[in-house]
């Protein structure tokens, strides 16, 4: 990686191990797979869920955020999202 | 939205795909779900049927796959359709008894692009669990358990419950934390087929049902999220019907081994219907145009009491399947409502909750079929 490193205490979050992130056409959003069930997302939380993959910190997610949607004041909602998404299991941390 | 007869609803997608492979399966449980007449349905889907079922479902929106049956792993062509469903982007599961899951196969099912595997038990004790499957099969169990766990598939845990294995909830809770299940499926049995022959042997106490649950709430609390438990309380004993399979045609696609579709696996039984089959029928024409899958879209067909209820958009009038099971009329109220003019019969199933049956359990087995099939032949002209 060549960013600067993120805090030490803030992680990165990853879809978890038991779901699976994708686009699927017929319902016009990213869903999460996961044994027998689907959950379908809503445009923001995709795209928030699109970004975790391991190695951004949740600041790098929301500057990525606000650069694609040229925007600011992400931050919150994102952390929030993400707080509800380790809280469900969607997500976990990767902690280096 | 209104009850105005018909008014056009608007048809959603099949998500889900249910692929009941075969009927054939070493296992005899006495609650199994295919229909009494398996037997008769000999004539299974090749290969190149069903990969051609899978990419047209998939082109329709469906994401999720389960295999299913009988016992999957008894068709030897199981890793080439989840090759196919893999690559078309299925999220896929194999409902397993674990019957024929070995090193080799597992491995080739992995490189395949499995994505999950449901295990199920018949119980915690070696002596019910195989009792009630007619074999051996408790310790191969745990063996194919470790086994899916060595290949790093997520597992479902799945044991039918009722009044055998009901007081068990604690034990069969503490199997699926050793064997390392990420989820256990607690499925209270649903009375269609073979569950409905067998009601008075499975049908639990009211008593029993409240014990387990206490149970279940204090186990979920204390295994935070290790391991996530559904059990979902028997409609029989909710005094509200379920929302059957998320509404008729709504989102679920069953193709029986035979070919023929069906909106849940239990409708095959119900009356002129002719359900199409995906051998003279493109999967399109079957979900958005079938007669069958039309049927019981929407509200339109809805009788009182659910015409005029205010919860009809929960339940949709709940399950056409136990409609037509327990009062003969697949168009009626289901009758587990207590605002059914015929709830007494759900009722009177229940009390016999804590009665000695009078007939002999039945299990599911390929000559007791033959006997079903025998007995019901007259009626059927």
């Amino acid at each position: 990686m060549t960013e600067s490193a993120p805090p030490a205490d803030s992680g990165r979050p990853r879809v978890a191990r038991l779901f699976r992130l994708q686009w699927e056409e017929a319902q016009q959003a990213h869903v999460l797979l996961f044994p027998e069930g689907m959950v379908k997302l809503n445009a923001s939380a995709g795209q928030i869920l699109l970004r975790c993959d391991g190695m951004k910190s949740t600041a790098q997610i929301v500057t990525d955020l606000e650069s694609a949607f040229a925007t600011s004041g992400l931050a919150a909602d994102v952390e929030a999202f993400l707080k509800l998404a380790t809280d469900k299991g969607w997500v976990e941390w990767v902690v280096r | 939205m209104s009850a105005v007869p018909g008014e056009l609803t608007p048809i959603t997608p099949p998500l889900w795909l249910v692929a009941e492979l075969t009927y054939t399966c070493p296992l005899h449980c006495p609650f199994c779900s295919n229909p009494l007449d398996f037997a008769a349905q000999t004539n299974e889907l090749s290969t190149a049927d069903w990969i051609r079922v899978l990419r047209e479902a998939r082109a329709l929106g469906a994401v999720q796959l389960g295999f299913s049956g009988g016992e999957p792993l008894t068709r030897k062509d199981l890793e080439e359709l989840v090759t196919e469903a893999h690559a078309l982007g299925y999220y896929t599961n194999l409902i397993t008894s674990g019957a024929g899951l070995n090193e080799v196969r597992i491995r080739r099912l992995k490189e395949a692009g499995l994505d999950h595997i449901q295990l199920s038990f018949q119980d915690s004790t070696r002596e019910v669990n195989d009792f009630l499957s007619s074999t051996r099969t408790f310790d191969l169990k745990r063996r194919v358990a470790a086994l899916i766990k060595d290949h790093g598939f997520p597992m479902v845990m799945n044991c039918v419950i009722h009044r055998l294995n009901i007081d068990h909830v604690d034990r069969i809770i503490d199997l699926a934390v050793e064997i390392g299940a990420e989820y256990l499926e607690l499925a209270n049995t649903q009375y269609y087929g073979w569950a409905l022959l067998n009601r008075d042997h499975l049908i639990p106490s009211r008593a029993q049902l409240e014990r387990a649950e206490a149970v279940v709430a204090a186990r979920r609390a204390d295994l935070d999220n290790r391991l996530r438990i559904l059990f979902v309380v028997p409609d029989y004993f909710e005094g509200r019907p379920k929302r059957c399979m998320n509404g008729w045609g709504t989102t679920i696609l069953c193709v029986s081994p035979d070919g023929t579709a069906l909106p849940c696996q239990a409708a095959r039984m119900l009356p002129n219907l002719e359900f199409p089959s995906v051998r003279t029928s493109s999967v399109r024409d079957i979900w958005y145009e079938s007669r069958a899958f039309n049927r019981f879209r929407g509200e339109a067909w809805m009788p009182e009491p659910c015409r005029s209820c205010p919860e009809r958009t929960k339940d949709l009038g709940g399950c056409r399947c136990q409609a037509y099971l327990l009062t003969g009329d697949m168009g009626a109220t289901d009758p587990v409502c207590d605002k059914s003019p015929q709830h007494g019969i759900v009722l009177a199933a229940i009390a016999k909750g804590d009665k000695v049956p009078e007939r002999a359990l039945l299990f599911r087995s390929p000559e007791n079929s033959r006997v079903t099939i025998e007995a019901t032949r007259p009626r059927q002209s």
